[in-house]
């Protein structure tokens, strides 16, 4: 019984880190078909359990948009007999903490509660519950639609908002990806009881589930409590494959909009989880926008001129390919400017590559700060989860250090070039200026 | 870690901030408690400056904070912001590492960093590992004296600035609410101005007023060291002692004899509205309410953060439970207190109108669960439930060293200790029903309230969804 901390220490070694071992993370499939994973540590009298299944916002349809949102957050507001007020005064009682994980692939249940007896028990009974027994209430349901259905009103007026949504369209066209998660107005409004219902039938079941546990219980208590997370789920086989990201149609939207500044955004078709162009992709994007104060697009946009607050560019891999997106604000005036020199930074970095300093310095970034990516329960169960849902090798976290040592600059601009089109990417800019 | 700085909302929607502290008395009546942590290790060297060395051997990293008692509170009319600028300004580099080397360094060396100016202080950090402590120290120990700020850099990153504001405040309508809002409920005291600053004051502002900001405040008798991870207090002793010990003391006012400027008392009913682009409008009521001065002797800051608790500390609290779920006069409702600050304290209670609902029912709903409380008293089972949270939210955030240190920070920044901790932790739970309905009755009442509202404008344009497709390109 190894604690994390002893872990850490052998993994960072002297010389080669990287090289010596890796998170000493427990996996087996439960009895019930659910895959688990779990890192024992003792250190902290706290407990970390997340339960994913493949129920994201891929799942819906132009028709059912904000389905799977809304079975998520009705999980926990109605189960097996308990009101949504007892399951929140179960929880609040004994301190814990219940959360929710939401991306296009997966919809996560998220417990942390602390590990003594009477706590855990009592906390991880609500989350066996809430997990496999939702009742979807049709008062609550209703409340929770108009809930929902006001939020998104108020974010069809926020230029953020606005911008990110046109953006998903123009990128991902009918592919599920380019929903939004929350849904629109009109869907959530429309959806019924027997939709979350079939949902939640269909995709949280027994075998579709990743059970991650992290903290202060045995391997034996681990197994019991992925069992008896999982048991009363349906056996069902997990169905459904995402479909393929096509290309988009290069285009620029710009949408006017009363605020003092213009939200730029820019997408193209990203990464995939298991990408053979991941590494690349992901050290190229560190250099050209991902790194912070050190990235190019910051040196330019910011730092050389003042232009903007924040500029950043990221991939967001996921199951089938998430987007490549760059992002800035800029005062309406100057919108143009930082739009020109913002294509022209990447046009730049996608014809010429990195310089090999600009590389080793990302290197020795992501290599060096490797520790502070898994100093904490929290951070390690998001790994967990992560690594369990997509399938990814137990040695990920080391393989990740390795492929990250081993990335050339060769290997980034062919990266760049073959994947990123910078004629290619669709744009938006809300808060355009007048003239139009 | 996009930014290089984080202004610290003023209303924190939810309860618990002197919850937000560590205690090992709390923690050891507990089954497994850890023995990753330890004791805190003080030490102050011959210049002032304070440093606080708190271990936590979990996984080999390191978070180094330094703090500058030197907030918005401390600005004049005319400079407003000018802390904050200074803040985006010392990553502009000295005469041993040139402008953009401090980020590249610390990048180099796998380290995160970043800076944040609230009303109090100003806090400048760095993460990496435990073996790269030595150069956070000498990079940070170095900026504290030898800032260059040249009228060049100067002129490029206020208007990086003045694009935070109009990002963070200007064109957020709930944000531009509270700024107003403040502003409104204070006349006298600091607090009322935006840690942001004025826009006008920040078009108007020059190098020679962040150049005096710097030569004002930034030395080491007003800062606190604070560094939490697997270190030896010993070995950070001496490299503190290394890079900070050779750096001269200002001659500069202590917490202590800084002008208080403490607020007259309001004495009616204040309402603003504020018009801006949204679709929902929003409800923010800010009562005068004190803050902790004496963590032993004082006890109403205690109720009154188990009184946000009561109101809003989870789904099932009042606020939630009634006027969403059973009433639905709201969409969202939820109540906030900040315990601790140099400045006045405000408790805050908020919300959004559900649709077919107004700002005048949701206030109406509000005021009725303040004066039931006030009525009737709140349930032990209640308080509780918020004691019980407390306790785990102590616990959970050994989790985070950087809260770890956030917390010891915060305190010996305001003029407080971080042993007070365990103080605070007992106080709040043996703070009784009775305390609780005293200090919603003593404070929770008009004349100590500011109203204000948001009242939505529509877009002046086509919903963006009705247009077409705009042109290619």
């Amino acid at each position: 019984m190894l604690a994390t901390r002893s872990l850490l220490i052998l993994f960072l070694g002297i010389s080669a880190p990287w090289a010596s071992a890796t998170l000493p993370i427990q996996q087996w499939q439960a009895a019930t078909g659910a895959q688990v994973y779990f890192v024992e540590s003792h250190d902290l009298p706290i407990l970390d359990v997340s339960v994913d299944f493949g129920a994201g916002s891929g799942t819906d349809t132009p028709a059912t948009s904000g389905r799977a949102a809304l079975v998520l957050r009705l999980l926990s507001l109605g189960a097996d007999g308990l009101s949504e007020d007892q399951i929140a005064r179960a929880i609040a009682d004994v301190g814990a903490e219940l959360g929710a994980y939401f991306d296009q692939d997966r919809a996560g249940i998220v417990l942390r509660t602390l590990s003594s007896a009477r706590e855990r028990r009592q906390a991880l009974d609500v989350l066996a519950r809430i997990v496999q027994h939702p009742e979807f209430p049709a008062g609550v349901m209703e409340r929770e639609q108009q809930r929902i259905i006001a939020g998104l009103k108020e974010a069809d007026t926020r230029p953020d908002a606005i911008a990110d949504r046109a953006l998903m369209q123009m990128l991902y066209g009918d592919h599920p990806y380019g929903l939004r998660g929350s849904g629109e107005i009109a869907t959530v409004g429309a959806l019924r009881r027997e939709d979350l219902v079939a949902l939640h039938h269909s995709r949280y079941v027994a075998s579709g589930a990743t059970v991650s546990i992290m903290g202060a219980v045995t391997r034996e208590e681990a197994a019991a409590i992925a069992e008896s997370l999982t048991n009363q789920l349906p056996k069902s086989a997990a169905v459904g494959a995402v479909p393929p990201v096509s290309q988009p149609l290069a285009q620029i939207r710009r949408i006017a909009h009363p605020a003092t500044q213009s939200h730029i955004l820019l997408a193209y078709p990203g990464l995939r989880r298991d990408d053979p162009d991941y590494f690349p992709l992901l050290l190229g994007n560190h250099i050209l926008g991902g790194g912070g104060f050190t990235s190019r697009l910051m040196e330019e946009i910011r730092q050389k001129r003042g232009l903007a607050y924040s500029v950043s560019s990221h991939f967001m891999p996921l199951r089938e390919q998430g987007p490549f997106e760059i992002g800035l604000q800029t005062r309406k005036e100057q919108s143009e400017e930082a739009l020109a020199l913002t294509r022209k930074v990447l046009k730049d970095f996608v014809a010429n590559g990195p310089t090999e300093r600009e590389l080793a310095a990302a290197r020795q970034n992501i290599i060096g700060s490797f520790p502070l990516r898994i100093d904490s329960n929290r951070k390690i169960i998001g790994y967990l989860a992560m690594i369990g849902f997509y399938k990814l090798p137990l040695t990920y976290l080391e393989d990740y250090l390795k492929r990250v040592e081993s990335v050339t600059v060769a290997q980034i601009k062919d990266a760049f070039q073959r994947r990123i089109k910078p004629e290619g990417m669709v744009a938006v800019v809300v808060g355009a200026p007048e003239k139009e | 870690m996009r930014f290089h700085d984080r202004i610290i909302p003023l209303a924190r929607r939810r309860t618990a901030k002197l919850a937000v502290l560590t205690a090992i008395s709390v923690l050891a009546g507990l089954p497994g408690s850890p023995d990753a942590l330890a004791a805190i290790h003080e030490f102050t060297l011959g210049n002032g400056l304070r440093l606080i060395v708190k271990e936590d051997h979990r996984s080999p990293v390191v978070v180094s904070q330094i703090w500058y008692k030197a907030g918005s509170i401390d600005e004049f009319n005319g400079t407003t912001g000018v802390a904050h600028v200074l803040e985006h300004m010392m990553f502009k580099g000295t005469r041993k590492v040139p402008g953009g080397e401090f980020s590249r360094r610390i990048a180099a060396a796998g380290g995160r960093e970043n800076a944040f100016t609230s009303r109090d202080y100003t806090v400048y950090f760095q993460q990496l590992q435990k073996s790269r402590l030595p150069l956070a120290m000498e990079l940070e120990a170095d900026r504290m004296r030898n800032l260059v700020l040249t009228e060049e850099e100067f002129s490029k990153e206020i208007r990086v600035v003045m694009e935070e504001r109009r990002l963070r405040t200007d064109d957020q309508p709930r944000a531009l609410l509270y700024e107003k809002m403040v502003a409104s409920a204070l006349q006298a005291h600091p607090y009322r101005r935006p840690v942001i600053g004025w826009m006008n004051d920040l078009e108007n502002m020059n190098v020679a007023d962040a150049r005096a900001w710097y030569d004002r405040w930034y030395a080491p008798n007003n800062a606190v060291l604070v560094v939490v991870g697997d270190v030896d207090p010993a070995q950070v002793f001496a490299l503190a002692q290394k890079y900070y010990g050779p750096i001269k003391p200002r001659s500069l006012l202590p917490l202590g004899r800084r002008k208080p400027q403490a607020e007259p008392p309001q004495i009616g009913i204040k309402r603003i509205t504020v018009k801006a682009p949204a679709q929902l409008p929003y409800l923010v009521m800010g009562y005068h309410a004190p803050v902790l001065r004496d963590p032993a002797a004082d006890w109403e800051p205690y109720a009154l953060e188990m009184l946000a608790g009561v109101l809003d500390g989870n789904e099932s609290a009042r606020l939630n439970r009634q006027l969403v779920r059973e009433q639905r006069i709201a969409s969202s409702a939820s109540a906030g207190y900040d315990s601790t600050g140099r400045g006045p304290g405000m408790f805050y209670l908020n919300g959004i109108p559900s649709e077919g609902k107004t700002v005048a029912d949701l206030e109406a709903g509000l005021r009725a669960e303040v004066e039931k409380l006030v009525q009737e008293g709140i349930a032990e089972e209640e308080l509780a439930r918020i004691k019980a949270q407390i306790v785990a939210s102590e616990i959970f955030q050994l989790d985070s060293m950087s809260n770890q240190a956030m917390q010891i920070g915060q305190l010996e920044s305001i003029g407080l200790s971080h042993r007070d901790i365990d103080t605070m932790l007992k106080k709040l739970q043996a703070v009784t029903a009775e305390q609780v309905r005293e200090v919603a009755r003593k404070y929770l009442q008009d004349d100590g309230l500011t109203v204000a509202v948001l009242d939505p404008q529509p877009l002046e344009h086509k919903p963006p969804f009705a247009t077409p497709p705009g042109m290619r390109h």
